[in-house]
């Protein structure tokens, strides 16, 4: 009887994510319906946004904030790899034992820190850092970029340490006594063995920055215009659709559904491409 | 002990080794001679320094800051045939040229995450060895030195991970071996496997010999009996006893070594 229950209990439990996020789906699809029907597919490569005067009807298209979004990811997944995959290596395999400790700290602290925190400190000090060196207006993809990858790389150093640290010790001395050195065990043994915790942090990170609303928010622009230059100011799905939803009506409603079935939907694809040909490949 | 007519090629001299972080030595006053082309077993009971003493001949112990060696280890080097203490080695680059010479097996098989293949060219592309068709050459002589050719052979570019415990073992030694190292240092090579891959490993340990020089540390008695020519009993950091085979167990001559053999303790 006890037995049964629990078992229901769990059963319970373990479908209802799955009935979550297909409910999501269903929502997202159902809302963007008017939407759908009225741009079709070509919402994805218009670039207006524009409400009519009677606030009924305009024309929306999502072709901006979707390139704001994938290119703002992207930039902030090319500076966030590299440096994450230091800092795990350097934890695990290089720093003095008594240095990792305060720094694994730093780390997960980094980790805990709220995205409005990063968005205010971006804004007020570091864009005009950006616009001294690089240029531009401060606020822009470029700053964008940057500061989401500082926002993901205490996730993906931390993931990755922890999935660097169940490399056995025993199969790295087993490389050292082969003549190998530090580096040549880092690449060839610890990197192997550790891939499917790396790139599980790689695609947890993506996810992140692909859905950041707050710190984006402050840091992009929210313009919407097509960047020109890396340091262009201009939007992205998720802070368009916080600074519009209060004044939108009907089809605009409609249409921000949309946009968010497609990041939904983008989400999703990246994940589940990057699951099934890294990790799906070794199993 | 009585006269040896037998080449050294490693002299383990008044060594002692203490852990980091810890007061007392792990090994004292250690002093044991490694014949050419022989097997020599440690055995004793667990914690008694005889995997540290192992780890010490090639030096992994250095993996780990703060470890103390005292005392000499003499290692033969081939080309000037003088002994040259090798705890003086300080450099990375000298450390890693001992362990090239000095192979390790462990106690669990340890293939890297590559293809049969790579684990075994691995040392080889270490060591500079570029030309294919000489990597393939060397590839193949020490799989078949190690007795696994046979079930390799149609699998070369298979993860070295779909092997079973055994032939995993076997490709581990391969691979050391296609390195020719002068010594090979084997940490309970088959505490992890069933009776039939344990007498395959002990039958390519003897194989192995020829060429070789051999040093095997295990837990089971029967096995240092079969395998080993000399055999040395350690007890607490201590060597109590380093003799010929047959002669630590037929008639020790310390009675800890026979009360250990006997199984009174232990």
């Amino acid at each position: 009887m006890g037995a049964n229950l629990f078992r229901n209990l769990s059963f319970f439990s373990a479908t209802l994510s799955f009935f979550l996020l297909v409910g999501i789906f269903a929502v997202l699809f159902t809302y963007a319906q008017q939407s759908m029907q009225e741009f079709g597919f070509d919402f994805l490569l218009t670039e207006e946004w524009e409400a009519d005067e009677d606030d009924e009807g305009g024309i929306f298209g999502g072709y901006i904030p979707i390139i704001g979004t994938l290119l703002s990811t992207l930039i902030a997944m090319t500076i966030a790899t590299p440096l994450a995959m230091g800092i795990a290596i350097f934890l695990t395999e290089i720093a003095h034992d008594k240095i990792v400790k305060p720094f694994s700290i730093a780390i997960e602290l980094l980790a805990a820190i709220p995205s409005i925190i990063y968005g205010m400190w971006g804004l007020f000090y570091f864009a005009p850092i950006v616009q001294l060196t690089i240029g531009g207006n401060g606020v822009g993809l470029l700053t964008a970029g940057i500061v989401l990858a500082i926002m993901v790389i205490p996730y993906m150093a931390a993931i990755t340490r922890d999935s660097m640290n169940t490399t056995p010790d025993v199969l790295k001395e087993s490389a050292y006594a082969m003549g190998a050195t530090k580096f040549e065990v880092i690449k060839d043994v610890v990197m192997p063995y550790s891939k499917g915790g790396i790139i599980g942090s790689i695609i947890l990170s993506l996810g992140r920055a692909l859905g950041e609303t707050m710190a984006v928010a402050f840091l992009i622009g929210s313009i919407m215009s097509i960047p020109k230059s890396i340091t262009d100011p201009t939007t992205s799905i998720p802070v368009l659709l916080a600074n519009n939803f209060a004044e939108a009506q009907d089809l605009e409603i409609s249409s921000m559904y949309y946009l968010a079935l497609i990041l939904f939907v983008v989400s999703f694809a990246i994940i589940s491409v990057a699951k099934f040909y890294f990790l799906g490949r070794n199993k | 002990m009585e006269k040896q007519d037998f080449k050294a090629v490693m002299e383990v001299k008044d060594l002692f080794f203490t852990y980091p972080g810890v007061s007392e030595p792990t090994l004292k006053k250690n002093n044991l001679t490694i014949y050419k082309n022989k097997i020599t077993a440690l055995i004793g009971p667990s914690g008694c320094g005889k995997s540290t003493l192992l780890r010490a001949m090639n030096r992994i112990h250095d993996l780990y800051p703060g470890c103390e060696y005292k005392g000499k280890i003499d290692f033969l080097n081939p080309q000037s045939g003088k002994m040259e203490n090798l705890l003086e080695l300080r450099k990375e680059n000298e450390l890693i040229g001992l362990r090239q010479r000095v192979g390790m097996i462990f106690q669990r098989p340890t293939p890297f995450p590559m293809s049969i293949y790579d684990n075994v060219a691995y040392g080889l592309k270490l060591s500079g060895l570029k030309n294919k068709s000489e990597l393939d050459g060397r590839v193949e002589k020490a799989l078949k030195d190690a007795a696994i050719w046979k079930e390799a052979k149609d699998r070369l570019k298979d993860s070295a991970l779909g092997l079973s415990g055994g032939q995993q073992q076997r490709l581990c030694i391969a691979r050391s071996v296609a390195l020719k190292p002068e010594v090979l240092l084997f940490d309970e090579p088959t505490s992890a496997l069933d009776p039939i891959s344990t007498s395959a490993i002990e039958e390519l340990i003897t194989e192995l010999k020829k060429d070789i020089t051999v040093v095997i540390v295990t837990h089971n008695m029967q096995q240092a009996s079969r395998l080993s020519d000399y055999t040395t009993f350690m007890y607490l950091g201590d060597i109590i006893e380093f003799n010929k085979t047959e002669k630590i167990f037929v008639n020790p001559s310390v009675k800890l070594t026979e009360e250990y053999i006997t199984g009174r303790f232990g």
